[in-house]
């Protein structure tokens, strides 16, 4: 149905096209910023003013996950020829990558992007999946005290958790916690968690307890019911719940840094600590950061349309 | 073969006791409606039976078997829900089939009783859809088929078709007429609408305030009311209440209503039969508008009224006459009378009269 719109509506409509397409800009500049720098040659990174067309090359990415070193001299041609296409853009450089043997010596990158990885999506199953069943308690029981929990729940996110670093840093230290996967995962949980149940609780109250009530007349017990009924209705919000608790895990920078050095290191606190070696070699860690964002790109676009209800949640009354 | 039985049954939502000692035998086959406003326990009561709601005091009884501290599961009855309730993400296939996957019935078996339901409800060709590209008659031939699929001991239905259009609410009225009377089984229904209960029932239940005011066949609530209450809810348009006060005049009773300067002529056993309640002026009368009859020129046993707002409802009038300060609700044909403030006669006819104890609203089982 076309709806009749008068001339001011129309005006309207092109300023807040106008409006969203500038602030498409604004957000997509440095995203745009990172993607180019890290395809281009080291020397145009810094150029004055900003180069926008060039060719694009890889070689930041051979740098990212390899391990180099500064050559004193130049490379042997015999070696040169037989080297593979991207060990040569390495002694373009001036640099060599180190082997062991015949093996190239990979950088710490992968290492860091899979902690990231590891305790990202560890630390959003945990607090998704413990939110689900809190909200769904909270949204179908009686509970004695429930709103002043739900408060306790929420006052958790009062504090800026910065604030806490340094009692949490030495509790870690003392329970052997720092730098270990299961600590930081702990910590996204506590996070997270309080997000989880009270957005989960949003969704749960909207799903009619008739379905539930059912499944429990046709025969199944309330936790199949749970399980049968309430998840998949549930589906969406949980997907959106996780996108949200993945992307706070994912970006997470202040207690990775602090609570973790080596073993268990993610990769935001990893990629800025490569400026410190050397000259900073800013397509390399343009190409880390690029790689870093691919990830939450995928998933939130994979559950976009889930994220959407999310967002608008409870502004629409069925 | 299945009867189930509510013995002293009491339900309390903190301080508010919703279900007053309730007692009702309910024999196989039988299709029961319980019937009252919204708030009168009607709901309550048949969760109850599911075992979706506990119960403070008393017993639920299925076939003699106490099952009052059952799970809802264990109780082998199905229970079809005002809004369908039907899983959206679930195909309509599958909706059915739900109840038979909780058993370890085969899926052979499974797709068997399935699509013999799905033909009894002719919803054989929406087996593949989702309950959401339903139209609300359809998701409910789904909900009644989910019900009935596993064969239950008893099946609860919560204002099923409340939620339909009323041209749909007819048609689906009859069709769980014709189920019942096809598959029979034992029925509970619950409703605030008094001709789908009067239509389908074999007894009504009427309640009011969480107690039981009558519980008895169509007719009997319609024709013998146990009290004021059961008179004005079953009966549409509403059946007139009005006080009136008894006398004997020249042979005959006489019944004035309100403040009318003249009363009504009634057979002169009214007398014997209200048995001094007359003498009290405790009685209250009671005659549904198609007993109130009129006509244009005098009669004897007519007394002269003015009309005042006349309802066209198509093929009858209801006819506003005032008696006095009283306004007594006649039936009569369509355009019978002109338009109001038309003079025109009217007589009350015994035989359709109830009376009433104006303190307790009890019936008092008078008839003429």
């Amino acid at each position: 149905m076309a709806a009749v719109r008068t001339s001011s509506e129309v005006a309207f409509n092109r300023i807040a096209i106008a409006a969203v397409l500038i602030a498409t800009l604004v957000f997509l500049a440095p995203i745009y910023w990172i993607a180019s720098t890290a395809f281009k040659p080291k020397e145009l990174a810094v150029s004055v003013p900003p180069t926008v067309l060039f060719e694009p090359e890889v070689t930041p990415f051979v740098r990212l996950f390899t391990k180099r070193v500064q050559m004193q001299k130049t490379v042997d041609p015999q070696v040169y020829d037989a080297a593979p296409w991207w060990e040569k853009r390495i002694y373009d450089g001036g640099e060599r990558v180190l082997k062991v043997g015949k093996d190239v010596q990979l950088s710490q990158y992968p290492d860091r992007f899979m902690n990231s990885l590891i305790v990202a999506v560890i630390s959003t199953v945990l607090a998704v999946g413990m939110g689900t069943f809190t909200a769904y308690g909270f949204s179908r029981f009686k509970i004695a005290g429930e709103a002043d929990l739900l408060f306790f729940i929420l006052s958790t996110r009062m504090l800026p958790p910065v604030v806490v670093a340094i009692p949490m840093f030495l509790m870690y230290r003392m329970a052997g916690l720092n730098d270990s996967h299961i600590g930081l995962i702990i910590l996204y949980v506590a996070f997270n968690l309080s997000f989880s149940v009270w957005l989960m609780k949003g969704f749960m109250d909207e799903i009619p307890k008739e379905y539930e009530e059912a499944a429990l007349v046709d025969g199944y017990t309330r936790m199949q019911a749970f399980f049968k009924i309430v998840l998949p209705e549930a589906a969406t919000g949980i997907a959106a719940t996780a996108v949200f608790c993945f992307i706070t895990a994912w970006n997470e920078y202040a207690f990775a840094l602090i609570m973790t050095n080596r073993r268990a290191q993610t990769a935001p606190p990893f990629i800025p600590s490569q400026i410190g070696s050397g000259l900073p070699d800013w397509t390399t860690i343009a190409a880390g950061t690029f790689l870093f964002l691919l990830p939450v790109a995928i998933f939130t676009f994979l559950l976009r349309n889930h994220l959407l209800r999310g967002v608008t949640f409870g502004a629409i009354r069925k | 073969m299945t009867q189930i039985e509510l013995r002293g049954i009491e339900k309390f939502f903190g301080a508010v006791q919703v279900i007053h000692n309730l007692n009702l035998a309910i024999t196989d086959n039988e299709f029961i409606v319980l019937l009252g406003q919204s708030g009168c326990g009607k709901t309550t009561t048949l969760r109850a039976i599911a075992g979706l709601e506990t119960i403070d005091k008393g017993d639920i009884l299925i076939d003699g078997k106490a099952v009052q501290h059952l799970k809802a599961a264990d109780r082998d009855i199905a229970m079809v829900f005002q809004s369908f309730s039907l899983y959206p993400h679930m195909t309509v296939f599958e909706n059915v089939a739900f109840p038979l996957r909780a058993t370890r019935m085969s899926s052979g078996e499974v797709d068997k009783s399935v699509r013999e339901v799905a033909r009894v409800l002719r919803i054989t060709d929406l087996l593949d859809k989702r309950p959401s590209a339903l139209s609300g008659g359809d998701m409910q031939r789904v909900a009644i088929g989910r019900a009935l699929v596993r064969r239950p001991k008893a099946m609860l239905m919560d204002e099923p078709i409340g939620a339909l259009d009323a041209k749909l609410r007819e048609e689906m009225r009859a069709e769980i007429k014709r189920l019942h009377v096809k598959q029979g089984s034992t029925t509970i229904y619950v409703t605030h609408d008094q001709i789908e209960a009067m239509s389908l029932a074999d007894r009504i239940v009427i309640m009011h305030e969480g107690f039981i005011q009558q519980v008895g066949t169509p007719d009997d609530v319609y024709s013998h009311p146990a009290n004021l209450f059961v008179a004005q809810f079953v009966g549409s348009p509403v059946m007139n209440i009005a006080e009136a006060s008894v006398a004997d005049q020249a042979g005959a009773a006489s019944v004035t209503v309100g403040d009318a300067p003249a009363g009504f002529e009634f057979p002169r056993q009214l007398l014997s039969k209200l048995n001094g309640h007359a003498a009290n002026g405790g009685v209250t009368l009671g005659i549904r508008p198609e007993g109130v009859l009129v006509r244009h020129d005098a009669a004897p046993g007519y007394i002269p009224v003015e009309a005042n707002i006349i309802e066209p409802l198509g093929s009858f009038d209801i006819v506003d006459l005032k008696v006095g300060s009283k306004m007594l609700r006649a039936r009569t044909k369509a355009g019978y009378v002109s338009g109001p403030g038309e003079k025109v006669h009217v007589r009350i006819d015994p035989e359709q009269a109830h009376f009433f104890d104006t303190a307790s609203g009890k019936s008092l089982g008078v008839r003429l």
